[in-house]
């Protein structure tokens, strides 16, 4: 194990000094892409903490959208007991399928009325806010007055 | 390239141009500007007195959107010649080797383009009040172009029997098909919402294309200068008025309109200044498509960085802001 401070204690410190150390000393043009930098910083610091979970609950969600549509294309959709996998690459690798599905399903009109139509803007609406709970968490406050 | 190497290679430039001998003083790059770059300088010419301040747009590298400098060079001066206010051009250096990309020199205005300072600046208070309408008179008079006397045939036409929000639709839907590296599935909504909601062919006109606060140089008595052309094409008027309302370019201000304007009034002037009946819902429509066009553009950006063609921590950190612009899709669709 390492010592702290933790990773995310370390992102904190640079992105402070990033912020208060730095930006004074440079002038407009720099001063810009060290906000950038910055703020980039306080995402990665975010998806370090909730990413994992994140992407479970949105592998959960498309599982059940699946079935949905399994279930009216009459097909197997024995998805019950489904857990998401534990390793996170292969995690995002299977929300990179599923969204694809979703994409296709979508792109041949699947998604154009009905209960369909409603769970999958259910299920957009819940994904595009954890989205930008991680990537401007500021944005959503801002829409959600 | 260094900033000192560059105004060396400006200066020769400029010599060969006007053949006689130039200084140049003062370049620096100015801030923003994620596709091209836009250098600030003091050039002294042969038999002139005075210095003139000059600007120089420069591609930084390969990018992923079409712009071509040389275009962008025509449509400013046929922009000009119609009325429009925008920075009267110079030189066009097509040869990429003379400052190692393509670019253009044109005049500097005096003004600013940050979208913060419109919103919050006291100085800028009375400019917040009247630039809608100056705004909805300036595109009506882009609109008023005429394309083919102004030698403008190299634009980007609705493709025949499509119309132009099917032909735009399509552009983009092929340029998010070749681009993104991972499946957008609001994005999919967005393009199905937009394939089924076309509105009905209308007028074909000069479409700025990326007419916004960002690409408005202003002082305190509202616009100066409409900037950024390289997206201009032909198409549907409305494309303008929708993309206006895009919630990016409100920068956190409260209103539709660049923060700072009601729809109402930017349709009024239009139509006050002859831009000919304006159709809300036609401008939903455009508005819709608008914030799927900046979707892709955001994933463009990020798929240039992600190539290694440009190494801009800007263009990086726009892939993540495609969710500020899905959210907004998934607010805009019923």
């Amino acid at each position: 194990m390492q010592d702290r401070p933790t990773t995310l204690e370390l992102l904190a410190a640079v992105r402070d000094f990033v912020t208060r150390d730095v930006v004074p000393t440079l002038d407009a043009r720099r001063q810009f892409h060290a906000r950038v930098a910055a703020n980039v910083l306080a995402i990665v610091e975010r998806e370090l903490r909730d990413g994992d979970a994140q992407l479970r609950e949105e592998w959960t969600r498309l599982r059940t959208l699946c079935a949905v549509a399994a279930d009216r294309d009459g097909g197997p959709h024995d998805v019950d007991d489904d857990v998401p996998p534990a390793d996170p690459a292969t995690l995002r690798a299977a929300v990179v399928a599923l969204n694809a599905d979703l994409a296709a399903r979508i792109r041949a009109g699947d998604a154009d009325h009905g209960s369909f139509r409603a769970a999958v803007l259910h299920h957009l609406r819940a994904t595009t806010d954890d989205k930008l709970r991680i990537a401007n968490p500021g944005y959503l406050e801002e829409a959600s007055r | 390239m260094t900033a000192a190497e560059l105004s060396e290679r400006l200066a020769s430039y400029l010599t060969r141009a006007t053949g006689g001998a130039v200084a140049i003083a003062g370049l620096r790059q100015l801030p923003g500007g994620a596709s091209r770059e836009t250098w600030a300088f003091e050039a002294t010419l042969a038999g002139e007195p005075q210095p003139r301040r000059l600007v120089l747009r420069r591609d930084p590298g390969p990018t992923s959107v079409d712009s071509d400098r040389a275009h962008e060079f025509q449509i400013l001066r046929a922009a000009r010649a119609s009325g429009v206010p925008v920075p009267e051009v110079y030189w066009l250096g097509d040869d990429p080797e003379a400052l190692g990309a393509r670019f253009f020199i044109m005049e500097y205005v005096a003004g600013e383009t940050l979208a913060r300072r419109l919103l919050r600046d006291a100085e800028y208070q009375h400019a917040r009040g009247v630039m809608t309408a100056q705004l909805g008179a300036i595109l009506a008079r882009i609109h008023a172009l005429d394309t083919t006397v102004q030698g403008l045939d190299f634009l980007a036409a609705p493709r025949a029997g499509r119309g132009a929000a099917q032909t735009e639709v399509e552009r983009y839907e092929q340029l998010y098909r070749g681009l993104a590296p991972e499946p957008h599935p609001v994005i999919e909504l967005a393009l199905r919402w937009l394939e089924t909601h076309l509105p009905a062919p209308g007028r074909e006109t000069l479409v700025h294309g990326d007419f916004r606060i960002g690409n408005v140089l202003f002082d305190a008595d509202g616009v100066r200068a409409i900037l950024d052309w390289e997206l201009a094409h032909r198409g549907d008027p409305l494309e303008d008025l929708g993309w206006m309302c895009v919630k990016a370019w409100r920068f956190g201000g409260p209103l539709p309109v660049g923060g700072v304007g009601e729809r109402d009034e930017l349709f009024a002037a239009y139509e006050q200044a002859g831009g000919g009946a304006v159709d809300p819902a036609a401008v939903h429509f455009w508005e819709l498509f608008g914030n799927m066009k900046w979707a892709v553009i955001c994933i463009a950006q990020a798929r240039t960085f992600l190539d290694g063609g440009v190494a801009s921590l800007e263009l990086a950190s726009l892939g993540r802001r495609t969710a500020e612009v899905e959210h907004e899709l998934m607010r805009l669709i019923d």
